[in-house]
């Protein structure tokens, strides 16, 4: 019973619009775990990663997703995540009019709500915020703002981490969270995933690059083709295809088909 | 008790035996009535010529540009009983709106002053806030009151200012004298009490030159039933003054609401007018801004909140006389049931009006697929260096927004109403006055609120 895995994909299948994009997709994520997917453009990270926050319109036609035993298919976005799903989102949306310091503080209540805890008052949520705003490097004014509204692409990037700081996910899935970020932002976003990095919080980040493999070190490396991992290493996988390439591995699969 | 009905609105009309006559009929007959002898001659003038030019302009029709999606057809059949006097059944001033607001407050009921709800009237930190009747009475002030009272509403093509010249029986005057900046919002508050009154408030400021003045007019009824309420208001805005004006209507749901918003402003000064529409089976607020000297910065800004079959009409000329001004308009409605909301913006540009900088956007979030935007903006210009931007949607809530409030652990109905009151708020951010904005969010929340399409669960709560 202790071994059960946080997540377990079985033989996932889902697609857009009748189009095939998952084809058989397993991945096992044990509790402390941090898994990178890499995968050129239209292998199915995204997808991937919409399918796990239970986005409309992206269809599920065969496989299973058990998080923490429980069928994660079923739920809707709202209970994935109060059951301590989180996706960092490659684009965050802008929110006119939608505070985010109100909007964050009403997320917090309704996970803190279903995991039985009490809700945090003003002042207890304001510390909260204070804190992990420092780790994010994150200019308070923000917080007065509407959700990311005018925020520059980097700081949407480092709002999401800086969410997922305060909603503590159990999984947290960073879609793309690398993509448009200076270097300075990269650090700083790396630096607020790993300071989560806990015995019982797992991480699925999804990129295009090694380059945030550089900060955020991943226990295995899988490579997304087509629908399907094809490869799984340690982290010197993603080193071995930053230097090959992606075609490395399609003309691996060409030969081996 | 007969029914009304149009396309659009349903109107009750108390039984009346006036209801058999024709809209114009009742109204010239009613202005017989009146007791004009003792007014001074150039007021029985204004009367006299606001009553010939509703005769010559007549209720406006379907075919009429101007008024093509709101029909008044309902309306003509109105009994268009002036209010001799005002209803006398006690009224709790708690009950209504901006009550406890510290303010300068004149209250007036069935279009006549109510000193006994008010607290305001005569001298106020320099400057006067008084009932019309009494400003145009007044030795110092009078030839003030009379030089511009009519000055703007009833001049153009809007066959309801002419109508308040002819019938208005008393109103706000607010008088700012250079220099004076006014500490606390002046209030107008327009009570009606009586079914099938036609009530014609009038407001009349006049903000000198390096003045600063927050007013507040409050539009309400404690009759459910028809009556007519036909404001106009005069806003003189003088160089370099600051005037932020709040209209809340929120009359009975069977009332028909016009105003005459007029607002004339001097070089270099600031206005910023609100327009919240939540109440009467129809409504039309005509606003005429004219941007009358140099480096003028003005905000439209409205929301209208229909339900039922209600109907909320905004048609606007900003009208850029001068050269370097800014005009910004913003309106939001949000539309539910088959109510219907009409929005017409038109920026005209006039030849000297050399950099100017006008932006307009008209958005509605329709709460059901029974509700009813139409929107027409409009450019007219005749400058050539100037930087005009105007759009206009209509739509649903944004799928991605709903999607990732429910990421975050937020019900998808909680995500619909941040989403609905945030549409609001972008529109109530914007009154400056911390008091009144806070007031008005409340309002506006709590009127959400009370409709089933935002709130699903709202008696499951309570």
């Amino acid at each position: 019973m202790s071994t059960a895995p946080l997540l377990d994909i079985k033989d996932l299948h889902a697609g857009v619009e009748g189009k095939a994009i998952l084809k058989g997709f397993n991945l096992t994520v044990q509790a402390g775990e941090v898994h990178a997917i890499m995968g050129p453009n239209g292998s199915g990270k995204s997808t991937l990663a919409q399918v796990l926050a239970g986005r409309d319109g992206y269809e599920v036609t065969g496989g299973q997703v058990l998080f923490n035993g429980v069928d994660l298919l079923e739920m809707s976005p709202e209970e994935r995540a109060r059951e301590g799903l989180f996706l960092a989102f490659q684009y965050p949306v802008e929110i006119p009019g939608v505070n985010s310091t109100y909007f964050l503080k009403a997320a917090l209540n309704e996970i803190r709500k279903h995991r039985g805890e009490s809700e945090l008052d003003a002042m207890e949520f304001l510390s909260l915020v204070k804190e992990k705003m420092k780790i994010l490097e994150l200019r308070e004014d923000l917080l007065k703002r509407s959700v990311n509204e005018g925020f520059s692409g980097g700081e949407k990037k480092r709002n999401e981490i800086f969410q997922m700081a305060v909603l503590e996910p159990r999984l947290a899935v960073l879609d793309e969270t690398d993509s448009g970020l200076d270097i300075d932002a990269l650090k700083a976003v790396s630096k607020g995933v790993n300071r989560l990095k806990a015995p019982d919080r797992s991480q699925i980040v999804i990129t295009h690059y090694q380059r945030l493999l550089n900060y955020i070190v991943p226990d295995q490396v899988h490579v997304l083709l087509d629908g399907r991992l094809v490869r799984t290493g340690g982290k010197e996988l993603a080193l071995e295809l930053e230097e090959k390439g992606y075609d490395w591995i399609t003309q691996q699969e060409a030969v081996t088909a | 008790m007969s029914t009304l009905t149009s396309d659009t609105t349903t109107i009750e009309a108390p039984g009346t035996t006036a209801a058999a006559l024709d809209g114009t009929d009742a109204i010239a007959m009613a202005f017989q009535g009146l007791e004009l002898t003792g007014q001074p001659a150039w007021l029985q003038a204004l009367r006299r010529h606001g009553l010939e030019r509703f005769q010559e302009l007549g209720f406006p029709t379907l075919h009429h540009e101007d008024w093509r999606f709101t029909n008044l057809e309902p309306v003509t059949r109105l009994p268009f009983r002036p209010a001799a006097e005002a209803g006398r059944a006690p009224l709790d001033l708690k009950a209504f709106p901006f009550a406890a607001l510290p303010s300068a407050r004149l209250v007036f009921v069935d279009g006549h002053h109510a000193p006994v709800l008010s607290n305001a009237g005569g001298e106020l930190e320099g400057a006067t806030v008084m009932p019309l009747a009494e400003a145009l009475d007044h030795p110092r002030l009078g030839a003030l009151a009379a030089q511009h009272v009519g000055r703007l509403a009833g001049q153009d093509d809007n066959p309801f200012g002419a109508l308040n010249n002819a019938f208005f029986t008393d109103g706000l005057f607010v008088h700012v004298p250079a220099g004076i900046s006014v500490p606390q919002p002046v209030h107008l508050l327009h009570i009606t009490t009586t079914p099938g009154a036609a009530v014609h408030p009038r407001l009349l400021v006049v903000a000198e030159a390096n003045s600063r003045l927050t007013l507040l007019e409050t539009h309400v009824s404690t009759t459910g039933e028809t009556f007519l309420n036909n404001s106009a208001s005069e806003v003189f805005v003088g160089e370099n003054a600051t005037v932020e004006h709040c209209k809340f209507q929120d009359d009975s749901m069977a009332a028909c609401h016009f105003g005459a918003i007029h607002s004339r402003l001097d070089r270099a000064s600031h206005y910023r007018f609100h327009s919240i529409s939540a109440g009467a089976a129809l409504s039309r607020n005509q606003i005429r801004t004219l941007l009358d000297g140099e480096g003028v910065a003005c905000i439209l800004n409205g929301l209208y909140l229909t339900r039922d079959r209600q109907l909320a009409d905004h048609h606007m000329v900003v009208n850029h006389a001068k050269p370097r001004c800014e005009s910004h308009e913003y309106f939001n409605g949000i539309l539910a049931d088959q109510s219907r909301g009409v929005f017409h913006g038109r920026i005209l540009v006039q030849q000297a009006a050399q950099k100017t900088d006008a932006k307009q956007t008209n958005k509605n979030l329709l709460l059901s697929d029974d509700a009813t935007a139409n929107t027409k903006p409009q450019l007219e210009i005749y400058a050539d260096d100037v930087k005009c931007t105007h759009g206009a949607t209509i739509g649903q809530l944004n799928d991605e927004s709903i999607f990732y409030l429910r990421a975050r652990g937020i019900s998808q109905d909680t995500a619909r109403r941040m989403l609905i009151h945030a549409f609001a708020g972008e529109i109530i951010e914007r009154v400056e006055c911390d008091a009144i904005r806070e007031e008005l969010d409340q309002l506006v929340w709590d009127r959400l609120e009370e409709h089933e399409a935002v709130s699903v669960r709202q008696n499951a709560r309570a």
